[in-house]
Parts: C-alpha cells; structure tokens; sequence
C-alpha cells in the first residue's frame, strides 16, 4: 500500500477562514477534508497517513521556516507521494502548495503533484517545474478536481510513464510529449477553423511563446514635480461599498475622488475584498493604500501633487481578462488627466 | 451539362491484396503484379543498372528503407489530360471527369542512399502506427544507379521510375466499376458566391517544399522554387498535378501520395455546403531567399483577400527555415483581417523543451500540430529489410550507433515515413 | 493591471507581498511589501511606528520611479 502525505490550508482543515491564516503548521493523522475523498479515489492503492495543516498567510509570510519545518514532518513519514491543494483560485494556497511541493520535490526525492485553477499565481510559477493538475475554480470544483489528479497521483508514486498533458489532466509544462488523438490533423484544423470563425472559444495545439512583457517605461524625471496615482487590487473603497465591488471575482472597478482627504479612516473607508482578513485594513486603509504618506509627501513639496482619483478593484480570483480589460481602460483616463507615475498596491 | 468549374468523380477499386503473377490485373480486390514489365519499365532509364521489384503488406515483419516517395496508383477515366500532368503526362488541365484509383495499393521507390533524409517504413511493430504506408499493399521498388551518377539526376531517375510504375498499375484500373465513388465539385468564385452566400469563405494555402535536391515540389512539370503563389482547383492535386520530389525529413516529408490524398481538400470537401464554402487552393513555395519568402507570403495574402475569403487553413512542409514562411503567411493574412489555423509539426527536441518552431508569432493563436518529430523511438528488428539497413545511422534522425547489432533502430521519429505530416493526414498529435 | 498601465505609457510602481506573483504578472519596477493583509503597515507596532514604515516604503516606491530599469527588477531598499 502507497503512504501519501497530504497538505492543505486552514479553510480546507475546518480550522477557519481568513481570520486563521496565520496558524503554523501542524501535523494531523490520517486523512483531513478532502483528503477523504483523495482516499476514496486511492481505494487500496494507497492511503493518505498523514495531513499537514498550515495557514496561508503563514506559510506566504514565514516561507522559510514552513518549509523547514514541513520537509522535516514529511520526511519522518517517508511517504511515496506527497500532494498539496487542490487550491482552486486561491492565490496564497496555490502558492503555497506549489511551494511545498516543489521543496518535497527537490529535498526528499518523492514524487509530488498539486492541482489548481489555470489563472491562480501559482500555476504560471509552478507548472513548468512540477505537474499541475489544471482544476476548476472554485472548491465546486472539488469532485472533478480529485477525478483527474488521484489517478495521476497514482501514476506518479507507482513511477509510470506520464502521457501528454491533454491526456493526464495536467497543464501543459512545457514538455512536448506526443499522443495519438482521436481525429486526423487535417479535421482537426478544419474544426478549430469553424471555431475561429464563428468566435467560439477553441484551444490552440500549440500555444506560441508567451510574449506579453510590457517594456517599462523612463524613470519619472523630476518626481517632486510629479502627479503620482494610487491604485490598489486590495479592494479598498469608501466605507459601505457604495458601489457593491464583488468581494471575489470582481465584475467592476472604482474610481473615488479623495481631493481634500489626508488620511483614510476607518470611519471613511473600507476593504471589500474577500480574499484576506479585512481587519487590519479596515482599522486603517492607508495600510493598503497609503495616502495618508503621499499627502505628507505632497506637503513636502517631495511629490509634485496626488491625483485626486484612486482606481480600486478587488484581486481576489478576478479574472485575468476582467482585470487587464479594467486597467487597460483608466489607464487612458490616467494619461488624460496628466498622471505621471502610478503606485498600484496588491494585497 | 455545362460544369463551371471543376467536378471531379473519384472511383476506388478496394485493394486489400497484392501478389506477383504471369499477368497484371485487379481481381477480387487484390493487384496482381507482373514482375518483369515492372522492371522494363524501371530499366527503360539507363541510368539504373539494376531493379528489383518486392512487396510489402500489412503486418508482415518487413522494413522498407530508405524511402524516396510514395505514389497511388490512379488513372483518368474520363476528362481531358492524365495523371501526372507535366510529368509523365502531358500538360493538359486536370481535375475534371472521372478518376480511378486503386485504393489500398501503393508504390514504393527506394535505393542506394542519395541524400540526408530517405526514410523508414515498418509493416509492423511500434514504428507501423507512426506512418500510414504501412497499411497499404506496397510494391516496391528496389532501383540501383549507375556508377558515378550524379545526385541530381539519381533524384530525378528515381523520381520518374515511381511515378510510371504507378501509371502501369492504374492503367488496370481505367475498364472497371468502381466499388465506391466520391464526386468533389469546386464552382468558380462567382458560381460558388451565388450558391453558398450565408456561409463562411475558406481557402486552403498549402505550402511547398521547394529548397532544392531532395527539397522540390513540382506543379504541372514546373519547379515549385520558380512558381509565384498562385491558384489551382483541389480536384487538379486529386489528378497529380503536385508531385513530390523530397523528403525534406521523412516524417514530414509530403509524399506524392499525399498529395493525391491530400486531407485538408478532403476534409475541407467534407464541409463543402454544410458549415463552410471551400471556395479553392492557394498553392505558396517556400524557397531559401528572403525576398522570396517576402514575395511569395505577400502573394498568398494578396491572393487570399482577393478571394474573399474569411478564413484560411494554411499546411506546412518541413521545418526550419520554412517555419519562417509559415509565420509570415499567417501574419500577412491575419492582418488582412482572415482569420489562420496552421497545421505544423514540432522540433522540440529529445526531452520535448525546445521551443517547437523556428519562428513565431502572437498571431498564430490556433495551430494544429503533427507531433515533435524529435521523439525518440525504438525499432525492433525485422525479419525482411527491403533497401538498405546501413544507412539508419546517417539519415535524418538517425546518429551514430542508431542501428544495433540486432537489426533494432533506435532513431528519431524524423526517420518514419510521413510520421509527422503537417498537412494533418495522421492522428498523431502532441501537448 | 501592472501591465495594462504600463502598456498605456505611464511608469508603475508595483508595491506587493509575494514578489513572486509580482514578476509572474510581469511588473518591471517591484517594491516588497510587509504582509497580506497590511502591505503597508504593521498591526503589531505603534501608529507611529507603523507610518515610519510606511513612509520608508512609499518613498522606495518613489525612488523606482525615479530609477531607469531595463528589466524586471525588485527595489529591496
């Protein structure tokens, strides 16, 4: 029978959500939350000996201890597979388990796997050095997820031969690996045409180069002359969200005017992101958007003034296409209005 | 009735079997052979010294190479010209009538080792699910040159002496009822605006080989290096009117059978009416100049705005520098507004983490790939080689110690005939 | 959004936790911050400690602003 050690966060152990972030590793028998249903899938395979519980937001802010101590758990287990997530869209999770997983990797020699949503950090940051399982995104996703990653997972702890990403479920890594489709190429093309053509979505075989990297721009000549914009993904919006900022997967950005405020409140201001405990930012939003300092700053004649809008939108599993389609639109509004340099602050 | 455009009928006599015999005919389904016209016909060129003539079917422990092309037999029933126009037959226009083939049967030429990049071809084992030629009934042709003949014209011997043997064997065909016809019909442009007016225009752009010995496409008996991009009717490649003269590597080498077959026409002929108006073939080389390249993409995305179409599928040939081509076709076009898929293979190295094309490009956003042809393979050895075994460590995609004492190959999947088309006729594909 | 704004032509400065994400999103000019939930402050010092900090970190911000950068690059002080 196969040992696998399972890591998941505070949200999946039923410890608790946000406000439990920041609990430390800690070390569980058996199998914990959707480690029964990774178990159910194992059948007599393997079983799940143990579960590593850890707090995003510790692991995210303490990266090098977690690790150290994590490794050190895992390897007393000596286990033939180690599995971290799914995470879905959640950002810190899916950096964490990529993290962890990439460590068990690297400094145990056992075979790993993780899961998550296409467009959560983590993938991009871990698809190319481990396999990926490409998920749903959000914990609905929960079933489908365990479908295609415990069978891969089984592959890996057994030291088979892993197929084509398309085949096994996981996302493409940048090793081309060659399979026999169901259709010739020729009617493949002819479909992926019609597709094209009728703007349906369709997936290219072959995805070219990745080559959105934007040039940066000059360096601001004289910043005490300057007109500095401050945007933030953290969510932060005047106290009652007056206009109803999704506090995930935003379908909207804000634009608030703060000419004549000095300092955000917590009387004045709020965060509407869902994504991370709102606490410390709702006590004082200049936490996540400082204009508290660039107004002491204008003062000082250090900055040329702050441009009296800040745009706001909520980075918690937005889409990557919602959130490029609203910046890409105030940044026009940004360069009419004369700004010469943004500060965006990220949560 | 008057036809405009061209209607082509395609008749296919099944051939399941291939056999040697006093007298050559097609009975039963099975191509009986006669052996000594065979070689007359290869000998006719003094250039061989000598021929022989085997046969190689489906699952039969044989291994072919190297290979040089691969033809069908076809013959024209009925309509003006013959197959292989420009080549073997005159240059009358093709691509209209009826046609017979022998499906099922194919030519094989092979001989003493010319360039880099013959083939292999196995009729079974691991290294037959990589190339279609090994579920064909195969006539091949064993074709020694003369001493000291030079490449170019063992290339061209070796050529001809396919594409004759291929008329002798459709020759036996032109008297007989087909046992399935498929008829393809290309309006013109007018005729076929007014027929289909709701639905999307597609082009095809198939792209040629045309970099010189063991590179040459030919169109109508003219070397693609000397064409400038240009229209011709799909039912005229059914007649040959393209024929191969390379194998640019083997497994993404266009065989003159692939051209006769080829599957984007036919797929796209599959759509014809339903979901898509086929309205023709944009035919684009791909030379080593820069300013041909230029010339001939500009041509292409000329050629297709002035068809009006709204979508394109464009085929590669071979890799490399070619993929340049490819990307400059796609770019050209998309910028006209009409909208690309490519087909192409992969050169992504052993390991697969190469980048798979030479070139690239944002635009081509929806590619249909053939597999990485760097793949490495093992051939397990088989009981009958027809050609020569010695040349697996030096043709392309082979290295040296590819061929073990024990007749295995151990190679890249570059040496498999037609392993890696990029016209989209297998179903191998890669992620 | 780093690279939307950038695409419009105006420097941007991305103040963030995980870096990592940061370089992944492709921001050229990166300035780490203190934590998830308060990039910007510290719950666990006094008001005025927090503001020295933050004080410290926006002028870094300001400081790669004012900095010509070819590539991607992280202003750790």
């Amino acid at each position: 029978m196969l040992k696998v050690v399972h890591y998941i966060n505070q949200f999946f152990a039923n410890v608790g959500g946000e406000e439990m972030a920041h609990i430390p590793a800690e070390l569980r028998e058996g199998n914990v939350g959707p480690g029964l249903a990774f178990q159910q899938a194992f059948g007599d395979e393997a079983q799940i000996v143990a579960t590593i519980v850890c707090g995003d937001s510790y692991f995210n802010e303490n990266m090098e201890e977690a690790q150290k101590t994590i490794i050190n758990m895992v390897k007393e287990l000596q286990p033939d597979l180690f599995i971290a997530g799914p995470a879905f869209n959640a950002g810190r999770y899916g950096v964490a388990c990529g993290t962890i997983a990439k460590a068990v990797k690297d400094q145990l020699n056992i075979p790993v796997l993780t899961g998550m949503y296409k467009e959560n950090p983590g993938a991009d940051m871990f698809k190319t050095s481990l396999y990926v399982v490409s998920t749903k995104n959000s914990a609905a996703g929960m079933r489908d997820a365990v479908k295609k990653m415990a069978p891969l997972a089984l592959k890996l702890a057994k030291g088979e031969k892993i197929g084509a990403s398309s085949e096994e479920g996981y996302m493409p890594n940048g090793i081309r690996k060659n399979f026999f489709d169901t259709e010739r190429g020729s009617k493949r093309a002819v479909k992926m045409l019609l597709s094209k053509l009728a703007d349906k979505e369709f997936e290219t075989e072959f995805p070219m180069p990745d080559f959105d990297r934007v040039a940066p721009n000059p360096a601001v000549k004289d910043i005490t002359k300057a007109k500095i914009a401050l945007v933030t993904s953290g969510g932060i919006v005047p106290k009652g969200n007056p206009d109803h900022i999704e506090s995930s997967s935003a379908s909207k950005y804000g634009k608030y005017d703060i000419d004549g405020v000095m300092d955000l409140t917590e009387a004045t201001y709020e965060t509407a992101h869902g994504g991370y405990d709102p606490v410390y930012a709702n006590l004082d939003p200049d936490r996540v958007l400082p204009v508290d300092i660039l107004r002491e700053f204008e003062k000082q004649g250090k900055i040329g003034s702050l441009h009296r809008y800040f745009y706001t939108t909520v980075g918690n599993g937005t889409a990557v296409k919602s959130a490029k389609a609203f910046a890409a639109k105030f940044a026009q509004e940004l360069k009419a209005d004369g700004v010469d340099a943004v500060i965006l602050t990220s949560t | 009735m008057e036809v405009n455009g061209l209607k082509l009928e395609l008749g296919y006599i099944f051939i399941k079997d291939i056999q040697f015999a006093e007298k050559s005919k097609v009975e039963n389904g099975t191509l009986y052979v006669n052996k000594e016209e065979v070689k007359a016909i290869i000998l006719e060129d003094q250039n061989f010294k000598s021929a022989d003539v085997e046969l190689a079917k489906p699952g039969e422990s044989v291994r072919i190479m190297p290979v040089k092309d691969v033809i069908e037999p076809r013959v024209k029933v009925e309509g003006p010209g013959g197959i292989f126009p420009g080549m073997v037959s005159k240059v009358e226009t093709v691509g209209s009538g009826k046609t017979n083939v022998l499906k099922g049967a194919a030519v094989i030429t092979t001989g003493k080792i010319v360039g880099f990049q013959e083939g292999i071809i196995d009729m079974t084992g691991p290294g037959a699910e990589y190339t279609p030629f090994s579920q064909t009934n195969n006539l091949v042709l064993v074709c020694e040159p003369i001493e000291s003949l030079k490449q170019h014209e063992h290339e061209k011997a070796l050529r001809f002496a396919g594409y004759k043997v291929a008329m002798y064997l459709g020759e036996l065909a032109k008297n007989m009822t087909p046992d399935q016809v498929d008829t393809f019909e290309t309006p013109t442009l007018v005729e076929g605006i007014k027929m289909y007016p709701e639905l999307p225009r597609v082009a095809y752009v198939c792209m040629l080989q045309s970099q010189g010995l063991m590179h040459d496409t030919y169109v109508y008996g003219v070397d693609a290096k000397q064409t400038i991009s240009t229209l011709i009717y799909p039912t005229e490649m059914m007649d040959g009117a393209i024929v191969s003269g390379n194998c640019v590597s083997a497994c993404d080498k266009n065989t003159t059978y692939h051209h006769l077959n080829n599957p984007v026409v036919h797929d796209l002929f599959a759509e014809h009416g339903k979901t898509l108006n086929f309205v023709g073939v944009i035919i684009t080389n791909e030379n080593v100049y820069l300013a041909d390249k230029e010339r001939s993409s500009n041509w292409s995305a000329k050629l297709a705005e002035y068809l009006g179409v709204d979508g394109v599928i464009v085929s590669e040939e071979g890799f490399g520098n070619p993929d340049t081509d490819l990307i400059m076709n796609c770019k050209k076009i998309e910028n006209k507004g009409i909208k690309t898929v490519l087909i192409t293979d992969e050169y992504a190295g052993r390991d697969g983490t190469s980048q798979s094309l030479a070139d690239a490009d944002v635009r081509a956003n929806a590619v249909v790939t053939g597999g990485n042809a760097n793949e490495v393979i093992e051939l397990p050895p088989m009981d009958k080689i027809i050609g020569h075994v010695e040349v697996a460590d030096v043709i392309a995609g082979g290295f040296d110690g590819s061929l073990h004492a024990d007749g295995s190959i151990t190679a890249e999947l570059q040496v498999i005939t037609g392993a890696t088309n990029e016209m989209g006729f297998n179903k191998l594909s890669a992620r | 959004m780093v690279k939307e704004i950038e695409r419009a032509g105006i420097p941007v400065v991305h103040m963030c936790t995980i870096v990592p994400i940061s370089l992944t999103v492709g921001a050229n000019r990166i300035v780490p911050t203190i934590a998830i939930p308060h990039p910007l402050g510290n719950p666990s010092l006094t008001l005025e400690e927090e503001r020295d900090i933050r004080r410290n970190l926006v002028g870094r911000a300001l400081r790669a602003l004012e900095t010509e950068v070819t590539e991607q690059t992280v202003f750790e002080k």
